[in-house]
């Protein structure tokens, strides 16, 4: 009887998608050469697979409900598996020095090909982690995270070619240059509420975009800047294979830095005030926490990090030019954060790793990777808004804890 | 004169379009205090069905009013069957949680519906069809207004009417403004909130579409981009007269329209585009509540 | 002796609605005050407006240090309001719900540490110093309100009685010396209210605190205050001890049909 009913339901949704896809999926008009192409089979498509997909999506939703009534009830939340793995060293030193070895050995096994992939992914990691800070911790949404990243890499490349100014110099200068814009933009703007903020962060990085492409005189416009160098390593002249090898490492070593700043950033007074920010702001200032001066830390600290990761994006790829930095990949990284988990270091790494290496490895869905982005921003929000691996809080440990507590109960 | 005549309805014409759209952003913020970011694709998916049935229509000869009328009344049935079903999905599961998880899943939505219809149709601008005739006394103007035009003012218009209408003189209407004031309370008192927010999604979602429709038709091309753009300048614009206050969405709709118009005419349109961020910046900084909003203050 | 707090002339208008209407409210040292009144009488209100979380329309509230200097508290946003020694809790339960217990009093430490930015990175031994040290206070703040067994708990997991001394704990961690309470025991069952009634005599006694509470539980209000304020429709109707208040024909007009013969 309730499998009968499943069915009719499931029979019913699927209609209701073949119906409300027909027209787009199935009539494909060309009013170029005047044509009219009618695809039936993909109305078969969505029906089957809408079919079979509603049963998983109720599935999951029940599933979902279950476990929020379960939780409420037993008042305990299952540690995951893999903060608990991460939590046991017999696991974890054996876990690190595997990667520690495939990381090192990888440029050297690998081609270069897959080595400059891997760069990719490691500068997404580190702009993702950046970004963890201002939407996973501080739980700001900013939009327009981009025009962080444009500025790191458009003062390399401009710094570059006006004053021949060298990469490690233009390292540290794109990151300051990113923090201070950060400041600048986020003085005004961090009053707003949460969702105004991000149509504004938005904004803003439209409008550094724009600017990018129409002042030709500071930017060169649409057609960018090439020739830029790339970084050096005490004046030696490197081949190009050597050349992907040394940025590679440079960017392990920059990921590593990121992530120690970041894990002892969440540890602090700072990063404790971000969480709670996030959870309640009216709360936190009745606590005698400065909201404004809270968010812009974590606004411009994050920003500075787009910043390095913008200064070595154009060292990599020696080209840039605006459409690097549209708002597509200010939501790309987005995406990085919220797959793998916000306000999670490991969670952060793990998303950018998917992220980006399956698109690149799965070459045939290339043109399906932002419809597939779209999906998962939605399902984790609906299903697993924590990511795949979920930011874990300290544990503190006290002596005695439990007889000070029983005595207090008698 | 004639140049500045030739602006002002410009603007107008601007302006009816951002409110079209505009209006369904801001009952949907009205309602569920959500940026409902896919509510330009949804516009774009308007302006295509529309384009589709207009396509089949012609080819089977059928005459080009009565198409065109059918083009619009199919493209906001699927509109609003779509505005339904992605609240049904994407926003419905996350009632309750954080504001910034269903801000996320919305552009997540936006995302998904671009390259839905890039995959399914093409990533080309398309020729779109202007179905509606050149009215014959509308000749001696028309260096300066079309009849398009003119319908876009109509339509824009009667909209306006009848959603006042809907809003002050109707059930469901009464029970729109109740959710919006009270989620909680609307529910302890009978209303069937799911339906009133289902309702507020179809509404807002066919009268996207109408614009689809229409833009597309004035503009002549759309691609699967042009929700986007144009959502955000309508978001500015309902923020602009006040998120949540539907005559404040049209008001902010005719200013920003001028204004771009005016803008573009006399100083720059090289950046016609920035111009209206810039706008959106300065007001969130300035005035946040908008120009009819009612500054809320936090309820503690 | 001063008085703590001295609010005078205190008005709210929202739109045209007057939730305030020209309150004066005195707490002096080591007094418990009770603000009392029907339900949406501005109780709330009057709360937001001495926090800087509203901004009163008209009046002037002035908030003086036991040791003698006063500050204005008038257009003091509400984290300035904490630094200068005035916590507060909320009506409804405002934790920070997926924190752990303990997390949460460290936040209400937070505006009597220092460390920046570059301490957290760098993490020097003052530095190191502080952040054991603030573990430690905070530890001994949740044995003190009897939460010490919930420490590495989230907040969202605590039974409700105890969400409530959370919210006490977490105020009172930012050192106030005056502390306001918004209904403490709405939602206590008669042995949680009992042992609330405990807490705060035990928390003025042991730590000084002067403490400003609304609440509707009048039989707590009763055993607990020195004094209180009664408001009905934004406007002060009656003050007084309890006996006085009891037997306020005013008071009883204001509250028929609600009990107050506690």
């Amino acid at each position: 009887m309730t499998i009968y009913q499943e069915i009719k339901k499931s029979l019913l949704v699927s209609l209701w998608f073949m119906f409300l896809t027909f027209p787009i999926m199935v009539i494909k008009v060309n009013t170029i050469e005047q044509t009219i192409d009618w695809h039936w089979w993909r109305l078969a498509g969505v029906g089957v697979g809408v079919f079979f997909l509603s049963f998983l999506w109720r599935y999951a939703i029940a599933r979902k409900e279950a476990g929020k009534k379960k939780a409420e009830i037993s008042g305990e939340e299952k540690v995951a598996l893999i903060p608990r793995l991460m939590g046991n060293p017999r696991f974890y030193i054996p876990g690190l020095i595997a990667a520690l070895i495939l990381v090192v050995a990888f440029p050297f096994v690998f081609s270069m090909y897959q080595t400059n992939i891997l760069i990719t992914a490691l500068i997404y990691v580190v702009v993702g982690l950046g970004l963890n800070i201002v939407v996973g911790l501080a739980g700001l949404l900013d939009l327009g995270y981009v025009a962080f990243y444009a500025v790191g890499a458009y003062s390399y490349a401009l710094l570059n070619y006006h004053f021949g100014v060298t990469f490690w110099m233009a390292l540290p200068i794109g990151a300051l240059l990113a923090f201070i814009f950060g400041i600048i933009l986020g003085f005004p703007v961090l009053r707003l509420r949460g969702d105004y903020l991000a149509i504004v962060t938005l904004g803003f990085g439209e409008i550094i975009r724009l600017v990018l492409e129409n002042w030709n005189e500071f930017s060169f416009g649409p057609s960018g800047i090439a020739n830029i160098p790339k970084p050096s390593l005490f004046g030696l002249q490197l081949s190009l294979q050597q050349s992907s090898i040394f940025i590679y490492f440079l960017m392990i070593g920059l990921a590593l830095m990121t992530i120690f700043v970041v894990r002892r950033l969440q540890d602090s007074r700072i990063g404790r005030a971000w969480i709670a920010l996030r959870e309640d702001e009216v709360a936190c200032q009745a606590m005698g926490i400065d909201k404004t001066r809270t968010k812009l830390s974590a606004f411009a600290l994050g920003a500075t990090w787009a910043g390095m990761g913008g200064v070595v994006f154009a060292a990599k790829t020696t080209f840039i030019n605006p459409t690097s930095f549209t708002i597509w990949e200010s939501i790309i990284i987005l995406c990085v954060v919220v797959l793998g988990g916000m306000g999670s270091i490991l969670g952060v790494i793990v998303g950018a790793l998917i992220l980006i290496l399956l698109p690149e490895y799965l070459r045939a869905f290339s043109e399906y990777r932002m419809l597939v982005f779209g999906v998962i921003l939605v399902l984790m929000m609906v299903f697993r808004p924590g990511g795949i691996i979920s930011g874990v809080r300290r544990i503190y440990k006290f002596e005695g804890q439990n007889t000070i507590a029983e005595n207090n109960n008698a | 004169m004639d140049y500045f005549l030739e602006l002002f309805l410009g603007g107008l014409t601007r302006g009816s379009i951002y409110a079209l759209i505009a209006l369904g952003y801001t009952m949907v913020y009205g309602i569920i205090e959500l940026i409902n970011f896919a509510h330009g694709e949804i516009y774009m998916i308007g302006a295509f069905t529309g384009l589709i049935v207009i396509s089949v229509l012609t080819m089977l000869g059928w005459n080009s009013i009565a198409i065109i009328i059918l083009a619009a009344l199919i493209a906001m049935l699927y509109s609003a069957a779509y505005g339904f079903t992605i609240e049904k999905i994407a926003y419905k599961p996350l009632r309750g949680s954080q504001r910034l998880s269903a801000l996320i899943s919305a552009i997540g939505m936006s995302l998904f519906l671009q390259n839905y219809v890039l995959l399914a149709q093409t990533s080309n601008f398309l020729p779109y069809p202007n179905l509606i005739p050149t009215w014959d006394f509308l000749k001696p103007v028309g260096h300066i207004v079309r009849s398009t035009e003119i319908v876009i003012y109509i339509a824009a218009a009667l909209v306006m009417v009848a959603l006042t209408y809907l809003i002050k003189f109707t059930r469901m209407g009464k029970a729109m403004r109740a959710v919006a004031q009270d989620r909680d309370m609307s529910m302890l008192v009978g209303v069937d909130v799911n339906r009133v927010i289902s309702f507020t999604f179809i509404i807002g979602s066919s009268i996207a579409a109408l614009g689809g429709v229409l833009v597309a038709s004035h503009i002549g091309q759309v691609n699967f981009y042009v929700g986007f753009i144009a959502g955000i300048k309508a978001f500015v614009a309902a923020v602009l007269g006040g998120i949540g206050s539907m005559p404040g969405a049209v008001l902010g709709s005719l200013v920003l329209g001028w204004t771009e118009s005016f803008f573009t005419g006399y100083i720059s349109s090289d950046y016609e585009d920035v111009f209206a961020f810039v706008f959106l910046v300065l007001i969130l900084i300035f005035r946040p509540a908008g120009i009819l909003g009612r500054s809320d203050t936090d309820k503690v | 002796m001063k008085p703590v707090l001295d609010v005078n002339q205190l008005t709210m208008d929202f739109g045209g609605l007057r939730a305030l209407d020209h309150i004066d409210l005195q707490v002096k040292p080591g007094e418990i005050v009770a603000l009392i009144g029907p339900n949406g009488a501005g109780k709330t209100t009057f709360f937001n407006c001495i926090t800087g979380i509203y901004s009163p329309t008209k009046g002037d509230m002035l908030l003086t240090r036991p040791e003698g200097d006063s500050s204005r508290l008038n257009g003091l946003k509400p984290n300035r309001v904490t630094e200068r020694g005035m916590a507060r809790t909320f009506q409804n339960i405002r934790l920070f719900q997926n924190m752990t217990v303990l997390e949460n009093v460290m936040i209400g430490r937070h505006c009597r540490l220092r460390s920046g930015i570059p301490g957290a990175i760098l993490r020097p031994p003052a530095n190191r110093r502080e952040e054991k040290q603030v573990v430690d206070d905070s530890y001994r703040m949740l044995e003190k309100i009897g939460l010490a067994r919930y420490v590495n708990e989230f907040a969202k997991n605590l039974p409700y009685g105890a969400q409530r001394r959370l919210e006490i704990a977490r105020a009172l961690a930012t050192e106030p010396f005056l502390l306001l309470l918004d209904e403490p025991a709405a939602g206590m069952n008669a042995q949680e209210t009992k042992e609330l009634d405990d807490l705060i005599i035990r928390l003025r006694a042991e730590m000084g605190v002067s403490i400003l509470l609304i609440e509707h539980d009048m039989k707590l209000v009763m055993s607990l205050s020195d004094r209180i304020y009664v408001v009905d429709y934004g406007k002060k109707i009656a003050e007084g001890n309890p006996e006085e208040i009891k037997s306020n024909p005013a008071v009883i007009k204001a509250y028929l049909g609600e009990d107050i013969d506690a």
